[in-house]
């Protein structure tokens, strides 16, 4: 399904119940976060790049999933903006892509004919899974 | 027979461009008893007024309905109006079609039909209504001011030089408030104390100002112009009147463990203490959890060194009891606990201080003197963070939503004074927003950056934590776009104010509204900002809204040339709109002097003449002059028997049958 950039911060804003309005750029998510330096985009300019509908770079940029998910700009934003549900709104985005998964279901049949002792988890995290 | 005037104004788009005018007069004139419908573009204005005079002269009219604004904008102009052409002005009635309807909606449909419902209304009720006359009601020419800050002073001051007697009660042992506590004031950088304690003593010689310190206000009843006030003065232990505060009694005091309020805790103080050098009254107290003697019965170690005998251990608390004409609220601010937000470590690195610490640790008189010393190891420190609006602008529920006001400037004036008197310590200040509306404040903030060299950062620290005995500070430079990690001596919290928590109780007592935030409520936010909505209320310092010193004082002033207008006046034209029993109908139960705020109801027996039968009944009755007309009493009323003149059972009724026709 083809989207423009403005429809996928508009899903974004709507898996992650993030109300990116509410920012008032005082930067303490960036002030907090421990995977600052890993990532190529910080928390408040995810924010405002959801904010402004410019979220391509943003899905493009494959470090913003380095995001430890510690919750300590949730946690600590005075405004209740909880910029780590945005990084898991694009994981979420990034999982619900086609193709993108290891394996397609059509192919589960033969996985398990193969080898009967796969364990059910496994198979569940490997759709979870995707290439890039 | 009833001859009505229907009166619809335009508010010049404010309602005609929601509600049809036209249609609002046309159904007004086919209203029964309705002889006269007329509409005008400003009913408010004098052409207008005299449309409504001239009706009512021409016409002979009865009763009037003005469909306008809200009655709390226009109803008086209207009443006076209808009393000058010689109509009773509770024959005047007001049907809300703007605030009420066409403010609210956009759909011009739907607003004619509310505007012609409310309109209906409002002729309902005003066939029933009566002519009322309004009362008068006595002035007590004397004011009290309910905290003794620099709000309270300035309001007592102005009120005492207009000559009326004012009372100020202050919870503290001395008066002086949080100004007493400040070391430098912003912009001009001028000593705190400097220029409060003349003020301070000013109040304490002025003739018509009576300090009553050390005590709280218990109980308030009454109303405007005559209000009565419980006062506690607590037991202080301490003869005020032959105290004369040499303090040798502090200094031989073996309990000094108290923590020192006034330096907020940074050291301690003796049991028995004088607040601070220019205290006032300078008297001392004995404060009672920390007293040996008190608490075991033995020492008395100050009863001893007294050379005045001042010192008295059964004195007990001690009330006063006085009337009073207005009651101005100067309760004041107090920092919120910075505790709450564990990312700075404020409970566990003693470092890491408020500004309001810092005030004291730069003040002279303070504990460390006036050097710049760390509280942990009393050392010079090197570099210094303040990281601002700590608990301001905060909505997650650990602060406030309101910005504080007063913490960028103080935190330039920290940054200023520390950066001029030792010019080796770096100075870091992280900002989200500089706010500096004020005369000379914005250069103020300006001349710390430019001229004393002083670190902004545009961003917010996201923690602070110990290590090998210097503090670690990370933060974020938004117009780096980098997280930058600093190693620091001391950190500075620029805390959000609150009210202070006597607040609260005092404005229930007054039935003064408060907000969401404990500030209290004016009367309007933009016309009336000294005032409270409760007559006789006036408000005065950051009990309103966060502010700082020029602020406090020109509000401080304004209420007293407030309390002044109302202290002038040898008599108060009392609401006709108050409530009576019908003591017929009446059947003596209680109900209603139970529900009375005002405590304006009281049961007497009576010889009643029930339709030919003589007897003696308990019946309820209702004291004019206290009664408010909030109509509770006759909500509860069982049989029907307590009616609210201007609103009776009657007249309600009839507005909801016009409303639902």
């Amino acid at each position: 399904m083809h989207q423009t950039e403005k429809e996928t911060a508009e899903l974004i804003k709507q898996i992650s119940g993030s109300d990116v309005k509410k920012c008032m750029k005082c930067g303490k998510c960036s002030a907090t976060c421990p995977a600052y330096g890993e990532m190529k985009f910080h928390p408040h300019q995810f924010v405002t790049m959801v904010a402004h509908g410019k979220v391509d770079e943003l899905l493009r940029d494959g470090t913003v999933t380095r995001c430890l998910s510690c919750f300590a700009c949730v946690e600590r934003c005075p405004r209740g903006v909880e910029p780590a549900n945005v990084v898991a709104a694009i994981r979420v985005l990034a999982e619900r892509e086609q193709g993108g998964s290891n394996f397609v279901p059509d192919e589960v049949p033969a996985l398990i004919a193969a080898d009967n002792e796969i364990p059910q988890q496994a198979l569940v995290s490997a759709f979870r899974r995707y290439r890039k | 027979m009833h001859k009505i005037g229907v009166f619809v104004c335009w508010c010049g788009s404010n309602i005609a461009a929601t509600v049809d005018i036209d249609r609002v007069v046309a159904e007004a004139k086919v209203q029964p008893g309705v002889v006269f419908a007329k509409d005008y573009q400003y009913m408010c204005s004098e052409a207008g007024q005299n449309i409504i005079k001239d009706a009512i002269k021409e016409y002979g009219l009865t009763g009037i309905v003005v469909c306008s604004c809200s009655p709390r904008m226009h109803e008086a102009t209207f009443r006076k109006a209808a009393s000058q052409a010689g109509l009773n002005p509770f024959m005047v009635e007001i049907a809300n079609i703007r605030e009420h309807c066409s403010w609210i909606h956009k759909d011009k449909e739907e607003g004619t039909e509310k505007a012609c419902v409310l309109m209906r209304a409002a002729v309902a009720k005003v066939t029933l209504n009566t002519p009322l006359k309004a009362g008068e009601s006595k002035v007590v020419k004397r004011a009290l001011v309910i905290g003794g800050g620099i709000a309270g002073i300035q309001t007592a001051l102005d009120i005492a030089d207009a000559g009326f007697p004012v009372d100020i009660v202050e919870k503290n042992a001395t008066i002086g408030g949080r100004m007493a506590q400040l070391d430098k004031t912003f912009p001009t950088l001028d000593c705190s104390s400097c220029i409060l304690t003349p003020k301070m003593v000013e109040a304490k010689s002025n003739e018509n100002i009576r300090l009553i310190t050390y005590a709280e206000v218990e109980e308030v009843s009454g109303f405007v112009g005559s209000f009565k006030a419980k006062i506690r003065k607590k037991a202080r232990y301490v003869k005020e009147d032959v105290c004369t505060g040499c303090g040798v009694c502090m200094s031989k005091c073996p309990s000094k463990k108290g923590l020192n309020e006034f330096n907020m805790g940074l050291n301690n103080r003796p049991a028995i203490y004088i607040p601070f050098a220019q205290a006032i009254p300078n008297v001392a107290v004995i404060d009672s959890t920390q007293c040996i003697k008190l608490n075991t019965g033995k020492c008395g170690l100050c009863e001893k060194v007294c050379t005045a005998k001042a010192i008295d251990y059964t004195q007990q608390d001690e009330f006063i009891e006085e009337e009073y004409g207005a009651i101005v609220m100067a309760t004041g601010f107090r920092p919120i606990d910075a505790s709450k937000f564990d990312e700075y470590s404020y409970s566990t690195c003693k470092d890491v201080v408020t500004s309001l610490e810092l005030e004291r640790i730069m003040n002279a008189a303070g504990p460390t003197g006036g050097v710049l010393l760390r509280p942990s190891d009393g050392k010079h420190p090197h570099s210094i963070v303040f990281i601002q609006c700590v608990g301001s602008r905060d909505v997650s529920g650990r602060g406030k939503p309101y910005c504080s006001k007063i913490c960028c400037m103080y935190t330039a004036k920290h940054a200023m004074l520390i950066r001029d008197k030792y010019p080796d310590v770096e100075v870091h200040v992280f900002y989200i927003d500089v706010r500096t509306p004020g005369k000379n404040f914005d250069e103020f903030y300006r001349r710390a950056a430019e001229q004393y060299d002083v670190d902004y950062i545009k961003g917010q620290v996201g923690k602070v934590w110990e290590e090998d005995g210097h503090l670690v500070v990370r933060g974020v430079d938004l117009i780096a776009n980098e997280q930058i990690i600093l190693n620091t001596d001391m950190v500075v919290l620029a805390t959000a104010i609150e009210p202070d928590p006597t607040a609260r109780k005092v404005a229930n007592m007054l039935t003064a509204s408060i907000d969401t935030n404990d500030f209290i409520t004016e009367a309007h936010p933009k016309l009336r900002p000294v005032e409270s909505p409760t007559a006789g209320i006036f408000l005065s310092g950051v009990c309103q809204g966060p502010k700082d010193i020029p602020e406090t004082v020109s509000q401080a002033g304004a209420a007293a040339s407030k309390v002044i207008g109302l202290l002038c006046k040898d008599k108060l034209t009392t609401n006709p709109c108050v409530a009576h029993s019908d003591e017929l109908l009446c059947n003596g139960c209680s109900c209603c002097e139970k529900v009375c705020p005002y405590g304006a109801i009281s049961y007497d027996t009576h010889l009643i003449n029930d339709h030919g039968v003589k007897e003696t009944r308990r019946v309820a009755l209702v004291n004019e002059a206290l009664c408010q007309g909030c109509g509770a009493c006759t909500v509860v009323c069982p049989s029907g028997a307590m009616d609210l003149k201007g609103f009776s059972n009657k007249q309600i009724m009839a507005e909801v049958e016009a409303i639902c026709l």
